[in-house]
């Protein structure tokens, strides 16, 4: 489904991807974790061609970044950032039916869409399908971020920290309630955090980066076990995380 | 009060009227693509800006003598005068409409990328839209400029308001002086007035 294959990422002459190989299985979830300035949110623009790698390839579906037409790639892809990135004048429903609109869905199947899923992600639409995201709390915008990833049903979603600015409860209720869904819906995720608790609770597998470079790579269920030096660390934070 | 001067009021005014709606409508057509075009090339932003400020900072009475002798689009009349006016009212439209386009929210932009959207559909329906308030205080700021400073081409054979100013002023008749002055500040304020009521319908 999405393959790295030795990637390195350089700008200015300065390396911020370095030689980075993994594969992920279709359904899988896999778990980049990293403190701030690993590399983590580059190797997660690779994969929707947001940036392209200096050498070596990314390979989404068999097929390099650099050989898909980068729009139709990103309409597979769903993507998802602490900001959430809503249009502040769109309505709640606009915004989740971007993608299906822009693939020229018809109105009636995009409106039976949006509405499916905003009760999936647990806003009535007759109560928020009209509203502005600023009328909206965090986790509540957060909910229509993933609403609108998953509109257009890509086969993969990309994670940067969507939850990494919301409260604990908020932070702590939508995450189980997200990894329940995306699991349902057997979803290929890519998700980037520097939180080792959110990273055992979502991963299949976990991806310890450090400087750029992908230090250790295994089972979510061997982590305790991690021998490198960067997962050791995170693991002993576990307890204040 | 001479026969006749409400009649003349009423031509110049319309002459005014056309001098200042017509420059503002190229000033647009121009500012507003050159200014979307600045937000897409970086390294032009310096020197267009640059160049439009230094064509604002050339006092008006000569930028229109200037004109003059330039052949196609110098000599005297109206024709002059617009090319005049569009200079002036160029660059704050160009001014902010970079800014309203860079104003938005970086986060808001790259997903508009990362869900799939086509540069010209990120312009219309994300940048534009976004940035059309402060576009809009840029068209406002031009208009009232350009009404002030449609007075002068008369000057040049332009027309408009100014024809009673130049004439007041050269036959010391304050009643020719306030026959161009009043309508010109009434036009003024008004467009003023209007633009800002458009404007604060957009933020609402």
């Amino acid at each position: 489904m999405l393959r790295f294959e030795n990637v390195t990422y350089r700008v200015d002459g300065h390396e911020i991807l370095k030689d980075l190989s993994f594969d992920l299985a279709p359904g899988r979830a896999l778990v980049l974790l990293g403190r701030s300035g690993s590399g983590k949110t580059t190797a997660l623009k690779m994969v929707n061609a947001l940036l392209l790698p200096s050498s070596g390839q990314v390979l989404v579906e068999g097929r390099a970044t650099t050989a898909w037409n980068p729009i139709e790639l990103r309409r597979r892809i769903g993507y998802v950032i602490q900001e959430t990135g809503l249009f502040p004048h769109f309505t709640i429903a606009r915004n989740v039916g971007l993608v299906p609109r822009l693939n020229g869905w018809p109105e009636d199947k995009i409106e039976a869409r949006v509405n499916e899923l905003l009760v999936r992600v647990g806003l009535p639409p007759e109560e928020y399908a009209h509203r502005y995201p600023r009328q909206l709390s965090g986790g509540q915008r957060q909910r229509v971020g993933v609403a609108r990833a998953l509109a257009a049903d890509p086969p993969m979603l990309l994670f940067d920290e969507p939850f990494g600015a919301l409260d604990p409860v908020t932070r702590h209720e939508i995450r189980r309630e997200f990894t329940a869904l995306a699991r349902d819906l057997g979803k290929t995720i890519l998700f980037v955090t520097h939180s080792v608790r959110e990273a055992l609770e979502l991963g299949d597998h976990i991806g310890v980066l450090a400087g750029g470079r992908l230090e250790e790579l295994l089972p979510a269920a061997d982590f305790p076990s991690a021998l490198s030096a960067e997962a050791r660390a995170f693991h002993a934070c576990l307890r204040d995380d | 009060m001479r026969p006749g001067l409400l009649r003349d009021i009423a031509d110049l005014t319309f002459e005014h009227l056309t001098l200042v709606v017509v420059a503002m409508l190229i000033a647009i057509a121009i500012g507003l693509p050159l200014g979307v075009l600045l937000t897409r090339r970086t390294g032009w932003r310096r020197p267009v800006l640059g160049a439009a400020n230094i064509l604002q900072t050339i006092p008006s009475l000569a930028l229109f003598g200037f004109l003059i002798p330039i052949p196609l689009i110098g000599g005297i009349g109206p024709r002059t005068a617009i090319v005049a006016l569009v200079i002036y009212a160029l660059l704050p439209i160009l001014r902010n409409t970079l800014a309203g386009i860079l104003g938005v929210d970086a986060a808001v932009r790259e997903s508009a990328v990362a869900m799939g959207m086509t540069g010209l559909q990120i312009l219309r329906q994300v940048e534009l839209p976004l940035a059309a308030r402060t576009i809009l205080a840029g068209i406002r700021v031009a208009t009232v400029t350009t009404v002030g400073t449609a007075t002068i081409a008369a000057a040049i054979g332009g027309g408009g308001l100014g024809v009673f100013i130049f004439r007041g002023v050269a036959s010391v008749d304050t009643v020719q002086i306030l026959a161009g002055a009043v309508p010109a500040a009434c036009i003024a304020l008004i467009s003023d007035g209007g633009l800002g009521w458009i404007e604060r319908k957009l933020s609402a």
